[in-house]
């Protein structure tokens, strides 16, 4: 484990960010502080939550374009309960918004897994059906704060030993998806599906049923995120958190996380959705234009990913016995 | 037949070829006859596919030179080669799917117009004319996507010929095809030599080469070791040749002592690939199944092994009937199978050795759902131990080892489930003759153990050399069963071709 081939562009990553922040620190003093700090982990919290689901899905060489469109629904989902059973507590609603998502995610796994249609159709489907749903629900109208209960929207606000719980919502996300891609046979899955599917059927696994869980669980986050974010912003429409899902895609390519499948770790999920978050919540800050931060945006996309073609790249064959080790 | 002195249609001259680290090919010469086959013998590594590349312009030679027709010639591109008329069949075709069967063949150099755009017309009619040429009964119009495996090749045969070829290279052609449309290739190669081609002939089948070469050059550790004509030497000349040492036995199989049944099958079918499949395994049998590509050897297995579904059919295992719908099943019961295409079915090569190692036992070293790293470790550490596998650290990605380790992590992956059968399916098909007795010996070894082996194979030899009993199939159906001691090569080529014993 030590020694992952990924482990280095994990490392250049860490550095990219270091020397972004002290950039940002050099032309606006005061940005390294704490607080600060800490404000803007927490705007990057959903993000990293629904990147971690992402990860999942690219691992095992899938992808979830309908994430942010199941966020939204979920989300609507749990303020429409909120307003219509003010007093249902909020961790019923938390745990139904986390129910909804699993739902819509499953219902993704199934398509891939039981019709074997291919993965960006069957998201790119669900993604507009999703929204529409919203429209059917709530008639285009938006629920706003005001008919929310103090109580939904004081979840992800509330601050624990100094750091406010969406923040923590998005450490334990992190913990859990540690421990599930290294330490559970589940996530072995998504390598192996992911790195060669033949040789996995080979092996005993099912590919389709390892898609299926990597839907459910990006579902089931994204369906979580859809409580916070609706709950956090106060507000809850038909467009929220549009065209998400693509920043969600870009953090996993910035991290490191093969779009081809099968290479890529937890950490380098978090690590590219903390370099956007950066770039979208610290640039305009310091009064970095945002043409120019779709612009960084994008360089960091292509250089990631030219990063990872590079050591990625057939090294030819290895026939030198001394060079088996040399690698 | 020509004779000595006359013109070679290429001649290659103290040819050198040096990548980092290695040098491939030192001061090889070869030339190739107008209206001869010459063989190109060697062992995997010998420099063979360095030379096809330097032939057909992909690579260049860092010393020595080329000549045709007295004239030095040099192929900076693989469209100067082509243009010289140096064509080659590729090991693995390289063919477009979803294009028809004329625009495979002229992809690349079709025919134009006087206004620069493409002559359909003369596109169809060149292609008809060239796959009626080599006796193939293929519509240039049809998709490839349509044909089977043996048409495929021949559109492949045409494409090659269409840039009007002097020199045809086949890089072994005969890999991928079955007995009959073998003799088809036979007959296609009679018909270039007619035609005044020189044919350069790559292969590892003995057999074949016997059959239709006239010369042969051997390369050994990217050197020219001999060359002269094969009606001047014989089988053992030319391995010790290619091993530098004789090889005293190609098979080496114990005798084991073969106890009970461990597999029965019964009244396996499948609605349309197979039926009537039945047999019993014992321990410490290897079971040959023989057959023409195509006889639903390959198919019966993915279905034992749960791929695929039986339409009807029973297993017992151990005298207990054992229901398989899928690979885990199969696994759990103790059946394994290592497929065909090891090198793509085969291993992870991204990850590293011990996870792929342990990828089908991990529930072994799992604890209430989390998998122990350190007992993962220690399996791991067991079986490649056993396979002496040679890696520096098992961390290090499967990508990173030779070909031979890479086999062994397999193996190794395979024996860590601790099955009581094990299919192995084309287990030699294109290694070179030093792993394939390793790769024999070994099955012997784990014969020796109790294991029970069913060995899929389409080489006769091996057939005849590693199998204690064997199945042939033809058609769907079991059409044969001989024990060691019945088993002939004629036997074994009538009964899958379906030919009546001669009286």
């Amino acid at each position: 484990m030590m020694a992952r081939i990924f482990k280095h562009r994990e490392m250049l990553l860490l550095v990219a960010i270091l020397l972004l922040v002290g950039a940002i620190e050099l032309r606006f003093p005061g940005f390294v502080a704490p607080r600060n700090l800490v404000s803007i982990y927490n705007d990057t919290a959903i993000l990293i939550i629904l990147a971690l689901g992402q990860a999942a899905v690219i691992l095992s060489r899938g992808i979830d374009l309908s994430i942010a469109a199941n966020l939204a629904l979920s989300g609507t989902i749990a303020a429409l309960l909120n307003v219509a059973f003010p007093d249902l507590p909020v961790i019923f609603l938390l745990v139904a918004a986390t129910f909804s998502g699993a739902v819509l995610g499953a219902i993704n796994g199934l398509l891939v897994w039981r019709l074997s249609i291919p993965p960006i159709v069957v998201t790119l489907g669900t993604m507009t059906i999703y929204r529409g749903t919203i429209f059917l629900l709530t008639g285009g109208a938006w629920v706003n704060a005001h008919e929310m209960t103090d109580a939904f929207k004081a979840v992800p606000r509330a601050v624990f030993l100094g750091i406010p719980v969406l923040a923590w919502f998005s450490l334990a996300v992190i913990a859990l998806m540690l421990v599930i891609l290294v330490m559970t046979r589940l996530g072995r899955a998504f390598y192996a599906v992911g790195g060669n599917p033949h040789a996995a059927v080979y092996t005993g696994i099912s590919v389709g049923r390892t898609h299926f869980f990597a839907y459910l669980i990006a579902g089931a986050l994204a369906g979580l995120a859809g409580y916070l974010w609706t709950a956090r912003y106060a507000v809850a429409y038909v467009d929220i958190a549009n065209g998400f899902e693509l920043d969600v895609v870009a953090a996993c390519v910035i991290g490191g996380i093969s779009i081809a499948g099968g290479a890529g770790t937890a950490v380098g999920a978090v690590l590219g959705a903390l370099f956007l978050g950066i770039i979208k919540n610290a640039l305009p800050v310091i009064d970095v234009s945002p043409f120019w931060q779709m612009a960084i945006s994008g360089t960091v996309i292509i250089i990631a990913v030219a990063v990872n073609a590079r050591s990625a790249r057939v090294k030819g064959r290895v026939i030198l016995k001394k060079a088996e080790h040399a690698l | 037949m020509p004779d000595a002195q006359q013109n070679a249609a290429i001649a290659l001259d103290g040819i050198t070829k040096t990548f980092p680290g290695v040098r491939a090919l030192s001061d090889v010469s070869l030339a190739l006859y107008p209206g001869e086959v010459t063989a190109l013998v060697g062992e995997n590594g010998a420099g063979k596919s360095t030379l096809v590349k330097i032939l057909t312009g992909i690579y260049q030679p860092d010393g020595g030179e080329i000549t045709m027709d007295g004239e030095k010639v040099s192929f900076s591109t693989a469209e100067a080669a082509s243009e010289h008329g140096v064509t080659a069949i590729h090991q693995e075709t390289v063919l477009f799917d979803a294009l028809t069967v004329a625009e495979n063949i002229f992809i690349g150099h079709a025919p134009t117009n006087r206004f620069g755009l493409i002559d359909w017309k003369q596109i169809h009619d060149r292609a008809r004319d060239i796959l009626d040429s080599i006796g193939a009964r293929i519509d240039p119009r049809h998709r490839l996507s349509e044909l089977g495996i043996a048409n495929r090749h021949m559109v492949a045969v045409a494409r090659a010929l269409s840039v009007d070829a002097r020199v045809v290279i086949m890089d072994e052609p005969t890999a991928a095809l079955s007995q009959k449309e073998i003799e088809e290739l036979y007959e296609l190669v009679e018909k270039l030599k007619a035609d005044g081609k020189a044919i350069l002939f790559i292969s590892h089948k003995f057999d074949e080469i016997f059959r239709i070469a006239d010369r042969y050059t051997v390369f050994r550790d990217g050197e020219m070791v001999g060359e002269g004509k094969i009606a001047e030497t014989d089988e053992n000349t030319l391995v010790e040749l290619m091993v530098g040492r004789p090889v005293d036995q190609v098979f080496p199989k114990q005798d084991v002592a073969i106890g009970g049944p461990v597999l029965t099958v019964s009244g396996y079918r499948h609605p349309t690939e197979f039926e009537d499949i039945g047999f019993t395994l014992r321990r410490g049998e290897i079971l040959g199944f023989y057959g023409l590509v195509g006889a639903g050897r390959s198919e019966f297995m993915q279905a034992l092994f749960g791929i695929t579904k039986p339409s009807a059919g029973a297993v017992r295992i151990d005298d207990e009937i054992a229901v398989i719908r899928s690979p885990s099943e199969a696994v759990k019961q103790g059946i394994v199978y290592v497929p065909e295409e090891r090198g793509t079915q085969g291993t992870i090569t991204a990850m590293p050795i011990f996870e792929n190692v342990t990828l089908p036992s991990l529930a072994k070293v799992s604890h209430k759902g989390f998998v122990r790293m350190a007992e993962e470790f220690a399996l791991a550490r067991e079986y490649t131990e056993r396979l002496d596998l040679r890696a520096a650290s098992l961390d290090q990605p499967v990508g990173n080892l030779s070909g031979g380790n890479q086999q062994k992590v397999v193996i190794a992956k395979w024996l860590a489930t601790e099955p009581k059968v094990i299919i192995l399916d084309e287990p030699t098909k294109g290694i070179d003759i030093g792993s394939k007795s390793a790769v024999h010996a070994f099955m012997s070894e784990l014969a020796g153990r109790g294991l029970s082996i069913i060995m899929v194979s389409s080489e006769i030899p091996e057939i005849l050399g590693m199998s204690d009993r064997v199945i042939i199939m033809r058609e769907g159906r079991i059409v044969s069963e001989l024990s060691r001691d019945e088993m002939s090569a004629e036997k074994l080529v009538r009964a899958a071709a379906g030919i009546g014993v001669a009286a």
